[in-house]
């Protein structure tokens, strides 16, 4: 209930280059360069599984989970897809996995 | 563009900004001799800095001049900068149109996250001050960022608040230092996690909010229940 899934589709990229410091997501039910607009700057997390147990930070609990924050930067193209940029790069292997975009900065 | 140019009466500037006549030949031009000299401003008197003190004893010659503003003592060794003035203000953060004392509110993260929460004030902080209220969803007087609410369009009419919700009320409560000789012996008295004057004005604050809930038709049911997306509901879409 916190926030809506996106698709991680890829790196930013030409055909033969691709950039990867930028990641491009496919929000749910975005299809607009309009409907982008809500989402920019809200923050988004890929959520991934571990092997070891690690202590969480914040929740001071063991956990297997782990995060990459990052934030919606900017709309790309006219379709809805979505710009968005992560504390590290995301991972290769995450393409096509879900990522969580929250509905905080609030601007509403 | 051109660059303003200083006026001088009697001159012209050059290009290149260099006066065509000199200091003097412009004096001479003006016939500056001809005119009514400037009056000398009277010498103001000088604020006293040494004071006349008497002193004892017969060989000490009867009195002495103290200054008023005694020399440092000590100079440091090296000459430092002196900070800039800071003149700035802080002021609140700039509180949202939507939001106002009474507002309904989304809290979308923390602990309290998806709960439908009424908007107190806005704290000096630039913080909002928020309350569930306590009985009907278990948040109790608590602060949040505006960046992290969703304003409803909802509104409940408060009553005015009392005078004590500042940030003061958040401010924690220093931990006893190391050092303290009370190192070895057992802290008998452990002090309750939220104290018992906070629970005094929760308790004061819901009896003014919960009647102004009660009189909007299934607004307290509202309040209990929680904000959530299904299938299908997209937020860039919603109207809050």
């Amino acid at each position: 209930s916190s926030g809506i899934n996106a698709e991680y589709g890829g790196y930013k990229r030409g055909l033969r280059n691709q950039h990867s410091s930028i990641s491009l997501l496919k929000i749910e039910g975005v299809d607009t360069k309009g409907d982008t607009e809500f989402y920019h700057g809200k923050r988004v997390a890929y959520i991934y599984r571990g092997q070891k147990a690690r202590k969480n930070k914040v929740t001071k609990r063991e956990t297997k989970l782990r995060v990459i924050w990052g934030k919606i930067r900017r709309a790309h193209g006219s379709s809805g897809l979505v710009r968005a940029s992560f504390r590290t790069n995301l991972p290769p292997k995450a393409i096509g996995a879900t990522v969580r975009v929250m509905l905080y900065p609030s601007r509403v | 563009k051109q660059w303003y140019q200083r006026r001088v009466r009697g001159n012209t500037t050059l290009p290149g900004g260099v006066p065509k006549l000199s200091r003097s030949a412009v004096y001479k031009k003006r016939a500056m001799y001809k005119r009514a000299k400037v009056q000398v401003k009277p010498t103001v008197e000088a604020a006293p800095t040494h004071k006349t003190k008497q002193v004892q004893g017969e060989k000490n010659g009867g009195s002495r001049q103290v200054p008023l503003a005694k020399k440092p003592r000590f100079y440091p060794t090296e000459d430092s900068k002196n900070p800039l003035n800071n003149r700035r203000k802080v002021k609140p953060t700039k509180l949202r149109s939507t939001i106002s004392p009474g507002s309904v509110l989304i809290l979308l993260a923390g602990v309290h996250r998806g709960k439908r929460v009424v908007c107190l004030k806005q704290l000096p902080s630039g913080l909002l001050l928020v309350t569930g209220p306590y009985k009907i969803n278990g948040v109790p007087l608590r602060r949040v960022d505006q960046a992290y609410v969703i304003a409803t369009s909802t509104k409940v009419e408060l009553p005015a608040m009392p005078e004590s919700l500042t940030d003061a009320l958040f401010k924690r409560k220093a931990k006893p230092t190391k050092n303290e000789k009370e190192m070895f012996v057992e802290n008998t008295t452990e002090e309750p996690k939220i104290s018992a004057e906070k629970i005094a004005l929760q308790k004061e604050v819901d009896a003014l909010v919960v009647p102004a809930v009660k009189k909007v038709d299934m607004l307290q049911s509202y309040l209990r229940s929680r904000f959530t997306l299904t299938k299908g509901q997209f937020p860039h879409e919603m109207k809050f």
